[in-house]
């Protein structure tokens, strides 16, 4: 199966070990990585800031990198997402085929929904 | 550097020689510099630790043997086994993790997150912040996965860098770049080659090298 022909291929479920109550985001959501930049450590790259992308699965929820950094205890826990984008909307200029993607992990808080269906495919291969 | 700092290595020596052994001391820093700040930091921290009762020598070095002799092999043999078995195949790709343990691989992350290559699809991991990496399945990461150049050239022009890896995609191949940015680790369970239909666990598990669990390359039988 190719990406471009799974759009109606069933969702991916969240993961069953790694709970995320209260999730805001579902699997296939398009959202967009919030274009801010905050002094500190932060696992969101500088790169993606910005880009849109879809769900591609839930992680769970996970004590705050961005606290744990510091000494502090991570505490309250933040859901983390993998998003799914088009390289060609991460990369103006990308030399490659249009339906290669780039997956990484984000943080809820730093995402918002995006306008609109942004036509990324979310089907796992498989 | 300033010239107050505390000369460690030569602290050492001095110790050593009034001791009832003789040894030629390590001598890691050939360029004739002072060794770094950081590995000035970590030894003092693991003395410290040491002096506390918190850790052992003894333990420090059983984990880098480990990390050296242990891990670089479990990756491969886990895929192996998804090679052979469609249905620890489906687990290893649900939860890694609890998969990895079935085989008494215990990850030490929480959570492992196996991607398939097929004929339509390849996959290729990078940390572009660090080097996050799955150690407790690869052992430790090759010098060029924690190099800039791989870093964070193979996010925008990962076909570029797989042709230096001697790995040419035909266009109809989707690249998928996994970045491991945050808390997951990832794996790559690529094509089982033809010609293999006879190997076994253990000659599988040979051509399934750390670079082809990364996805920098695939595996290949020798002809």
């Amino acid at each position: 199966m190719t990406f471009a022909s799974s759009k109606s291929a069933p969702r991916a479920q969240p993961s069953t070990y790694a709970p995320a109550p209260g999730h805001r985001f579902n699997v296939g959501d398009p959202v967009v990585v919030l274009r801010r930049f905050p002094p500190g450590h932060r696992r969101t790259p500088y790169y993606i800031r910005g880009k849109s992308g879809t769900i591609e699965r839930i992680c769970g929820a996970f004590r705050n990198p961005e606290e744990l950094a510091y000494g502090f205890d991570g505490e309250p826990r933040k859901v983390l997402y993998r998003v799914r984008f088009l390289q060609k909307d991460v990369w103006p200029d990308y030399r490659g085929p249009a339906k290669d993607i780039i997956e990484m992990e984000i943080y809820e808080h730093w995402l918002a929904p995006a306008p609109g269906d942004m036509g990324v495919p979310h089907q796992n291969p498989g | 550097m300033s010239d107050n700092r505390i000369d460690y290595y030569a602290a050492k020596k001095h110790a050593h020689d009034h001791g009832d052994h003789d040894h030629t001391p390590l001598d890691e820093h050939d360029d004739g510099g002072a060794p770094s700040e950081y590995e000035i930091m970590s030894r003092a921290m693991q003395e410290l630790l040491e002096e506390k009762g918190i850790i052992t020598a003894e333990q420090v070095r059983r984990r880098m043997e480990q990390f050296e002799e242990e891990f670089p092999y479990r990756g491969s043999r886990v895929v192996a086994k998804a090679w052979v078995d469609p249905q620890f195949r489906k687990r290893l790709l649900d939860d890694g993790k609890a998969a990895c343990a079935e085989m008494g691989v215990d990850l030490e992350v929480d959570r492992l997150i196996a991607v398939e290559n097929t004929p339509e699809v390849h996959n290729i991991i990078v940390c572009t912040l660090c080097s996050c990496y799955p150690r407790a399945l690869l052992g430790m990461p090759p010098t060029w996965y924690k190099s800039r150049n791989y870093r964070s050239r193979v996010v925008f022009e990962p076909r570029a860098v797989l042709k230096e890896f001697g790995t040419e995609l035909p266009e109809h191949v989707t690249v998928r770049v996994h970045d491991s940015n945050a808390d997951m680790r990832y794996v790559v369970i690529p094509m089982r080659p033809e010609g293999t239909t006879d190997w076994n666990e253990e000659q599988l598990a040979e051509i399934l090298t750390r670079d082809t669990l990364v996805g920098v390359t695939v595996p290949r039988v020798k002809t």
